[in-house]
């Protein structure tokens, strides 16, 4: 565990990639199995463990520290498993004297598969007496299932294929097959063994991503090189349809990162009865109209899939490309040939709740751009409100996973803009613990002497460090009122801060005092210049809601 | 006399009316009384300064000879009468010439503790407890996350990164008074014996702790050297310089940071460190609390850092405690000048 811990520790610092590889590497190299193997799992995110739950964590640490002095650390620390791993009191001198061994990471995971839930709260805590603060913390994240270091499976894998000088390619296309903790893989890669084989017949394919598209790339890009099509704004997902050894079609449909997401949506597998794999967006489509996300959202996360919920929001699947058509893997050729295999699968499998993503008509940059502005009249019709910008995807790119470069490119419609003023601000938690970066920011409600600000909403980014920086150091000099982690900021007419804040979309909510919560909402800018009595009112974000005003493009923002 | 008629909290800093003096006023005052040369103790533009050799001769060196009106040279252990106190300075363990302050008077003794640390540190003389009615403490790190570790574990993680990383420089990050020479300290202990690279800015305080008998192995400034000659190399470089574009002159550097508040890895992150060590000169949680303890002091009075926890442990523990608010020493706003300190104030 403990090494496992250093190598966790070393790669939650090391922003370069090639560095973070060369510690995966190094950690495969020197670490035997199935100690390793049990690593790839856990950076890959095939290991979960059922029982561990923040409570659980909480629970331990109460039952040995001061709960003053445990708010207070985690308070400033800002996250649990790190709080309860420094704060953990040192191990009884009993057990120091008999000095057992820290835990392997074999030894946590083989034992935690068959722990009972009674059990773990025991050995938890032998754990931690017998780990140092880093191992703790490991242990702690790994059993929550929170590692978040930033390592994507992608990078683990690839780093394991370095280790036999063989292409993360192939170990993505093997990966579905494995099972920790690799041992067979681990022997290939040494030249150990044969190269294992994928049986799953309905495997995960490792999704291409597009790049952001700012408006600088144009220059760089050529319009008759792309096809465009809708960005949806729902779900990506992988439906894949296979046939297993007694030739029954098993379907899946698996999440961008290649979570099964299958058990969620079963209405939508009879429509998939063909075998293939398709790359498309999931949608709520009633009455032949795409469903805002809002509205989407509301059939996610459900732990049981009522016949209501199947009913009220009719789940479709909106294609936009084909990675297999029955046996045959079509990710070696290009977006062209997918598509036209795509257009033919889609047909042949004529189901209402399959279709195509409509792709845009466009000659140049300036015909894309009117579209993206106005989806409506340039062929979205009614589906417009679900559109979140347009996709460009070269003809001739082959389906690669990962984001490859100049391939795909996504680009998102202009955000709504206001200007709002802060009024409270939070102590960030994680990357920024003691840092004050989560503002509440509000419009003016109200004439003459009843004037007030409102709160309309909470925005955690969009700023550069430099500004937290600046943000931060003003919320500490303006400070009005403590409330734990949250202090009141100045804000009156005269004096205060006025926040420049960008945001996707708007909906009525009856959580929010305003009668309004805005959707993905970050700090665009700030108006040191500007007194607050000159912010938005609510009135103008309550005839967004209506429709009545036309979002204004960022770029326009008159100054 | 009652202490806090001995010592009393004043905006120019603690302040002993029976004695005529402050102890490290963050204004000019007539009389000051010097814990230790870090600059938000040691200021410039008193009247009578009374401190130890070192930190007269680090106040001389940062400043300039005219940093005060007349100074005052006092040893370990030597005491003083300053109207109607005594005054006795201890070893503090935090840097070179460090020193508690113990303040007599009839009866009554508090110790102001200035900065402390109670680990080992081979550049300068080890913490001593003294005996007290009233503990003046600091509490950079009141809280009981912190807990620092051994120093040596964390020069065996920054050696090994030399060794994974041969092409690449190391770059470490520490205040020039004290953790860069203990740090060095600690890499020859370690057995390291090539030259270590020096920032401009350490130079001269470097060679003061040389010139003070400390054992620092060959030492070279980093200026002048090509990029590639620095491969494989570590260079102790002040916090603020290791984000700047001084950096540009190493291959591809890991940025490493020597401090105590490495120990939460928001703090390591914010600052854009890529190594973090958890070497401190300021007594962590576990320190604190033994040392108020050994003192036997029945008040404790906390001066700066995270207070409230240690005030909230002193009362669990039976013990008269209270926040004192001085300013000046780094309040809340000291952990975040930590990391881009431009200066080496509100060290750590």
């Amino acid at each position: 565990m403990n090494r496992f811990a250093e190598l966790l520790d070393r790669l939650a610092y090391e922003p370069g990639r090639n560095n973070k590889l060369r510690l995966i590497t190094n950690y495969f190299r020197n670490v035997e199995d199935p100690d390793r193997g049990y690593a790839l799992a856990a950076l890959t995110g095939a290991l979960s463990f059922k029982h561990a739950k923040a409570g659980l964590i909480r629970d331990l640490i109460a039952e040995r520290t001061d709960p003053t002095l445990f708010a207070l650390s985690y308070d400033y620390v800002g996250d649990l498993s790190e709080t309860v791993a420094l704060m953990w009191p040192k191990a009884s001198t009993d057990r120091l004297r008999n000095n057992p061994p820290p835990p392997t990471l074999t030894d946590v995971v083989t034992t935690l598969r068959t722990l009972g839930k009674a059990e773990l709260p025991r050995q938890l805590s032998r754990w931690l007496d017998d780990l140092d603060e880093t191992g703790r913390w490991a242990l702690l994240k790994l059993v929550t299932g929170a590692l978040r270091i930033g390592i994507s499976a992608r990078l683990a894998k690839t780093a394991a294929a370095a280790l036999g000088a063989k292409d993360a390619h192939d170990v993505e296309l093997l990966w579905p097959g494995l099972t920790p903790p690799y041992l067979d893989l681990f022997a290939w890669l040494e030249g150990r063994g044969d190269k294992p084989v994928n049986r799953d017949p309905a495997p995960f394919r490792p999704v291409m991503l597009a790049h952001a598209l700012e408006e600088t790339d144009f220059a760089n890009l050529n319009a008759s090189d792309y096809s465009a099509e809708w960005k949806w704004d729902g779900i990506r997902v992988q439906a894949v349809s296979g046939r297993d050894t007694n030739g029954h079609i098993v379907t899946r449909l698996y999440s961008r990162s290649g979570e099964d997401i299958t058990g969620s949506f079963p209405d939508l597998l009879p429509s998939l009865h063909l075998p293939g794999a398709i790359d498309g967006e999931l949608l709520v489509v009633r009455d032949g109209r795409v469903q805002s996300f809002n509205v989407l959202q509301q059939r996610l996360n459900r732990k049981t899939v009522s016949p209501k919920l199947i009913k009220d929001f009719p789940i479709h699947l909106r294609a936009y490309d084909l990675l297999a058509d029955g046996e045959t893997d079509l990710r070696e050729l290009t977006f062209a040939e997918r598509r036209t295999r795509l257009e033919a699968f889609v047909k042949k499998l004529g189901d209402p709740k399959v279709d195509l993503s409509p792709a845009i008509a466009f000659d140049n940059w300036e015909r894309l751009a009117a579209a993206r502005h106005d989806p409506a009249t340039a062929g979205a019709g009614e589906d417009a409100e679900a559109v979140e910008g347009v996709m460009l995807k070269r003809h001739d790119a082959l389906y690669l996973p990962g984001r490859p470069k100049g391939q795909w490119w996504k680009w998102k419609r202009d955000p709504h803009i206001i200007d709002a003023v802060l009024m409270y601000a939070q102590r960030g938690h994680g990357k920024r613990s003691s840092y004050y970066s989560d503002y509440t920011f509000g419009v003016w409600t109200g004439t003459g002497g009843d004037a007030q600000l409102v709160p309309v909403g909470k925005a955690y980014f969009g700023f550069t460090d430099e500004e937290l920086l600046q943000i931060d150091r003003f919320v500490r000099r303006n400070t009005t009122e403590k409330f734990g982690p949250v202090r009141e900021v100045v804000h009156e007419p005269d004096q205060g801060l006025v926040l420049e804040v960008a945001f996707e979309g708007l909906q009525r909510s009856t959580r929010h005092k305003s009668g309004v919560a805005m959707r993905f909402p970050r700090i665009n800018r700030l108006r040191w210049d500007k007194p607050p009595r000159e912010a938005d009112r609510l009135e103008t974000l309550e005839q967004l809601l209506k429709g009545s005003v036309t979002p204004e493009p960022a770029e326009s923002e008159a100054d | 006399m009652r202490p806090q008629d001995i010592l009393t909290p004043q905006p120019a800093g603690l302040c002993c009316k029976p004695g005529g003096f402050y102890i490290d006023p963050v204004r000019p005052v007539e009389r000051a009384v010097i814990t230790h040369g870090h600059s938000d103790h040691a200021r410039a533009g008193h009247g009578a300064v009374l401190a130890t050799q070192e930190t007269l001769d680090m106040m001389r060196l940062r400043y300039g000879d005219n940093f005060a009106r007349s100074t005052q040279a006092i040893a370990y252990g030597e005491e003083v009468r300053l109207g109607d106190v005594t005054v006795r300075f201890h070893p503090a363990g935090h840097v070179l010439g460090s020193a508690q302050i113990a303040v007599t008077c009839e009866a009554t003794r508090v110790v102001a503790s200035g900065d402390y640390k109670d680990a080992p540190d081979s550049t300068c003389v080890p913490f001593e407890v003294v005996p007290c009615d009233v503990f003046i403490t600091e509490a950079t790190f009141g809280l009981p996350v912190f807990r620092h570790g051994d120093a040596t574990d964390q020069i065996k993680k920054l050696l090994s990164s030399v060794k994974l990383f041969p092409e690449r420089a190391h770059l470490v990050g520490a205040y020039s008074l004290g953790k860069a020479q203990r740090v060095i300290a600690l890499l020859r202990a370690a057995g390291f014996d090539a030259p270590i690279y020096l920032h401009g800015a350490m130079e001269k305080i470097t060679s003061y702790y040389q010139s003070r008998g400390i054992n620092l192995g060959e030492l070279r400034p980093v200026k002048g050297m090509k990029k590639a000659d620095l491969a494989g190399t570590i260079t102790l470089a002040p916090p603020s310089a290791t984000s700047d574009v001084w950096t540009r002159r190493f291959p591809d550097p890991v940025t490493a940071f020597a401090s105590g508040w490495m120990r939460v890895r928001a703090r390591a992150r914010q600052g854009g460190i890529e190594l973090p060590l958890v070497i401190s000169d300021h007594a962590d949680w576990d320190g604190l609390t033994a040392t108020i303890k050994a003192t036997a002091a029945g008040e404790i009075w906390v001066t700066h850092g995270e207070g409230d926890a240690l005030v909230h442990w002193c009362k669990t523990q039976g013990l008269a405690a209270r926040p004192l608010d001085l300013v000046g020493y780094g309040d809340e706003d000291s952990g975040e000048g930590d990391i881009q300190a431009s200066s080496e104030g509100g060290e750590a």
